[in-house]
C-alpha cells in the first residue's frame, strides 16, 4: 500500500522525520572527517568549543545566524508562494549597495539610529529591485525564476564589483571597497545583551541587526499566517490552478512574494555591511544566500525553526573556522560539504524516511 | 593582416574555452529533455574536474584520468537520481545540495591528499591531453587566411575538443534518430504517456542522468587536464551556470546549443582579449560587461525578445504513477 497519504502527526512531520535528516548528514559528513583520517567525535568537539565555549565565540555564532535568519526567510517567503528564489545571495549582495549608500550619505550628519530606518528601507529597496526582474519575467513570460534568478546573481556579482572597482573605491587604494563609514553609518553592537548573560562579546561583531532580524521573524509569521496576502501567497503555493480560479491575482502575487524575499535578503547587508566591516566589500554576502535556502529547509519555513536553523549554521560556521584551526587538516570548507549534505538529506531526500516511519506508526498505533 | 592574426587567436582561445560549456550544456541536454531539471551540472563539473586531475596525477595515464572523472559525475547523477527519481524529491534543491557537496569535497579531500591549500599535484605531461598537430599544417601555413586558421584554431587542438564537436551531431542523433531518444523527449514533456506504453519512466530517467554525468565527466576532465595541468580550488568557477544558460539560450537543442556555446565561449575569450584595452569611439569597456552578458543575453531569450524558450513540459515535477 502506497504510503504518501497516510497523515502523520506534526511533532514526526516536524520533529522526528527532520532530525534524524540532519542526523543522517552528519553522519556521512562524520565519515568524510574519518575518511581523511582525523577523529569525527574529537572534530565535533572542538566545533563545538570554539561555536560556543567562550563569550566572543558565542558573539561570532550569533553575528552569522543573523544573516542567516534574513536570507532564511527570504528563501522562506518566496517559498509560502511557491517560488524557488536561489538569487538571495544576489538579492543582499545588491542590497549591500542600499545600505551603503545611506551609511555614506548620512554617516557625517546623525547617530546611527536615525541612519537605521533609512538603511534598512535603503538594503531592503535594493534587493527587492534585483527581485524584481526575475520575478516579473516569473509572473509575465512565465520563466523559470530559478533560471533567471541564478542569471541575476552572476549580473549582480558583475555590477557589484564593476561599481565597487570604477566608482566607490578610495582614490589611491588598491582594495575595491568604500570608505569606511563613521559611527553614524554603523550599527552598535550589542555588548550589553552579552553582558546580561555574563558573556564577554570582545571582538565578535554581534550587532543590532540581531534585533532587526528578530522583528523580521515576526513580521513574516504575521504576514504568512495571519494576513490576506499570505494566505494568497501560500494558496498559491500549494496550488497555483486553485489560486487563480479562486480569483487570486497571480501576477501581483508572485511580483509582491519576491519583492518582500528581495527585500528581507537585502537587509542580510545591514550585518555583514554595517555592523560588521563598516564598509562595503567585494562578495561580502560569502555564500550567505545559499546558506538561507538549507536554513529555510531545515526550518520548514517557519521562523521559529529558521532561527534555530540559522542559530546551528552560525555554530557550523563559527566552529568551522576554529576547527580548521585546530586540526588543520580539516580545512574550513568542511562546512560547505556538511551544507551541501543538511541540504541534501533534509531537503531532496525529505520524503526517503517517510514510508518507514509511516508504517512504524501504523505498527506502534497497532494497525 | 595584424587584425586578422589577432581576430585568429581570440577564436582559437573561444574554442578552447567553450569545450567544457558545450560538454556540460549537453550533458544538460540529456537530464533536461527527459524531465530532470539539473542545477547540479556546475558540481558534477567540479568533481569530475577533481576526480580526473588526481588519477591522471597517481597513474600518469589521462585516459585513466578521464575515467575517474566519468565515474564521479555518473555517480553524482546517480544521487540525483535517487533523490529526485527514486524519493521524488525537489530537483532544484536536489542540485543545490550536490553542488555544494561538490565544491567542499573537493577542497578538503583535495587539501588532506595534496597539502598545496585545494591544489592537486601537477600532473605529468603523459598524465595530460596535449595538442595535436593535424597533418598539412606546415603545408597549409603559407596559404592566406585559410592558413592560419587551419594552423591556430582547427589544429593544434586536444583530443577532447574534437570530442565535443563530434557529440554533437551524435546528441543529435540518439535524441532525434533511436527510440531511447524518442523515448526521452517523451518522458520530458508527457511521463504519464510513457508509462501508459508500458515503458518505464524510472529507468528511462536514471538512464538519461547515465548519460548526463558521462558528458560532463569529459566536461571536468577538460578543466583539469587538458586545459591544465592541476585540479584548482573552484577551477569551474560558474562555467556549469553558463552551460545551463547556453542551454536555455539554444531551447534546448543540440545543434543550436553548440551554437550558444561557441557565442558565450567567444564573449569569454574577447572579455580576456579587451582587458585594459580601449575601443575606438566607445573607450575601455569594462570587462564585467563580458561577464556578465552570457546572462543577460539569457534573460532577455526568456523575456521573448527573441523567440520563445519552451523547457520540457514535465521538467521538474517528479512522476508518480497513478495507484
Amino acid at each position: 500500500m502506497s504510503t504518501a497519504s497516510v497523515p502523520l502527526p506534526a511533532w514526526i512531520n516536524y520533529g522526528v522525520i527532520p532530525l534524524l535528516n540532519l542526523i543522517l548528514a552528519f553522519f556521512f559528513s562524520g565519515l568524510v572527517v574519518w575518511a581523511i583520517g582525523e577523529n569525527p567525535f574529537e572534530a565535533l568537539n572542538f566545533l563545538i568549543q570554539g561555536a560556543l565555549g567562550r563569550g566572543d565565540a558565542i558573539g561570532f555564532t550569533l553575528f552569522y545566524a543573523t544573516s542567516f535568519i534574513f536570507t532564511g526567510l527570504s528563501v522562506a517567503v518566496a517559498f509560502h508562494a511557491g517560488l524557488f528564489n536561489i538569487g538571495s545571495e544576489g538579492q543582499a549582495y545588491v542590497g549591500g549597495l542600499g545600505a551603503a549608500l545611506v551609511a555614506l550619505s548620512l554617516d557625517h550628519y546623525v547617530p546611527w539610529y536615525v541612519t537605521m530606518p533609512f538603511a534598512i528601507a535603503g538594503a531592503a529597496l535594493f534587493g527587492a529591485a534585483w527581485a524584481f526582474i526575475p520575478a516579473w519575467l516569473q509572473a509575465k513570460r512565465g520563466s523559470h525564476i530559478v533560471i533567471t534568478t541564478i542569471m541575476f546573481n552572476f549580473i549582480g556579482a558583475a555590477l557589484m564589483v564593476y561599481l565597487l572597482v570604477n566608482v566607490f573605491i578610495v582614490p589611491g587604494k588598491m582594495a575595491p571597497e568604500t570608505r569606511t563609514f563613521l559611527p553614524g553609518g554603523q550599527l552598535p553592537k550589542l555588548d550589553w545583551l552579552m553582558a546580561l548573560f555574563g558573556l564577554k562579546l570582545g571582538p565578535a561583531p554581534f550587532n543590532v541587526s540581531f534585533i532587526i532580524a528578530l522583528v523580521m521573524c515576526y513580521l513574516v509569521w504575521l504576514l504568512i499566517w495571519r494576513t490576506k496576502l499570505g494566505y494568497e501567497m501560500r494558496t498559491l503555493g500549494i496550488s497555483p490552478t486553485a489560486a487563480v480560479y479562486a480569483g487570486i491575482p497571480y501576477v501581483r502575487t508572485v511580483i509582491i512574494a519576491m519583492l518582500i524575499s528581495g527585500g528581507l535578503a537585502g537587509m542580510m547587508s545591514l550585518n555583514a555591511v554595517m555592523g560588521a566591516s563598516a564598509r562595503l566589500q567585494v562578495e561580502f554576502v560569502a555564500g550567505a544566500g545559499f546558506v538561507g535556502i538549507a536554513v529555510s529547509l531545515m526550518g520548514r519555513s517557519h521562523p521559529v525553526g529558521i532561527i534555530l536553523a540559522a542559530i546551528l549554521f552560525g555554530i557550523l560556521y563559527q566552529g568551522g573556522a576554529d576547527l580548521s584551526f585546530e586540526m588543520p587538516n580539516i580545512t574550513r570548507d568542511m562546512i560547505v560539504v556538511i551544507q551541501g549534505l543538511v541540504i541534501f538529506f533534509a531537503g531532496a531526500l525529505e520524503y526517503m524516511l517517510r514510508p518507514a516511519m509511516v508504517r512504524l506508526y501504523q505498527t506502534a498505533r497497532g494497525k | 593582416m595584424e587584425y586578422f592574426d589577432t581576430f585568429v587567436s581570440i577564436l582559437g582561445s573561444a574554442i578552447r574555452l567553450s569545450i567544457p560549456l558545450l560538454f556540460t550544456a549537453l550533458a544538460g541536454l540529456f537530464s533536461e529533455r527527459a524531465g530532470i531539471f539539473d542545477i547540479g551540472l556546475e558540481g558534477k563539473m567540479l568533481a569530475s574536474a577533481f576526480a580526473a586531475a588526481c588519477v591522471a596525477y597517481w597513474t600518469g595515464n589521462a585516459w585513466a584520468g578521464l575515467g575517474a572523472g566519468i565515474l564521479v559525475a555518473i555517480i553524482f547523477s546517480l544521487l540525483h537520481g535517487f533523490a529526485s527519481i527514486t524519493n521524488r524529491g525537489n530537483q532544484i534543491v536536489s542540485g543545490v545540495a550536490l553542488n555544494f557537496i561538490a565544491a567542499g569535497l573537493t577542497i578538503v579531500l583535495g587539501t588532506a591528499w595534496f597539502n598545496q591549500g585545494g591544489r592537486t599535484g601537477q600532473v605529468p605531461p603523459e598524465g595530460r591531453f596535449s595538442g595535436i598537430v593535424l597533418p598539412g599544417v606546415e603545408m597549409m601555413r603559407d596559404v592566406p587566411i585559410i592558413g592560419p586558421l587551419y594552423a591556430n584554431v582547427i589544429s593544434g587542438n586536444n583530443i577532447l575538443t574534437y570530442i565535443a564537436f563530434l557529440m554533437v551531431p551524435l546528441s543529435w542523433w540518439v535524441l532525434y534518430r533511436t527510440r531511447f531518444g524518442l523515448r526521452l523527449r517523451a518522458v520530458g514533456e508527457n511521463p504519464g504517456a510513457v508509462d501508459t506504453a508500458g515503458i518505464s519512466v524510472v529507468w528511462l530517467r536514471y538512464r538519461a542522468l547515465i548519460v548526463t554525468g558521462f558528458l560532463a565527466g569529459f566536461a571536468g576532465t577538460y578543466l583539469s587536464i587538458a586545459q591544465s595541468a592541476a585540479f584548482i580550488n573552484n577551477m569551474s568557477a560558474g562555467k556549469g551556470y553558463i552551460a545551463l544558460a547556453a542551454l536555455i539560450f539554444a531551447k534546448w537543442k543540440p545543434v543550436p546549443v553548440m551554437f550558444a556555446c561557441l557565442l558565450f565561449g567567444f564573449l569569454d575569450a574577447f572579455a580576456n582579449f579587451m582587458q585594459g584595452k580601449s575601443l575606438p569611439m566607445i573607450g575601455e569597456v569594462p570587462v564585467q560587461i563580458f561577464q556578465a552578458l552570457p546572462y543577460i543575453l539569457t534573460c532577455v531569450l526568456l523575456a521573448g525578445v527573441i523567440g520563445v524558450a519552451r523547457p520540457p513540459k514535465a521538467g521538474g515535477v517528479p512522476y508518480t504513477k497513478e495507484r
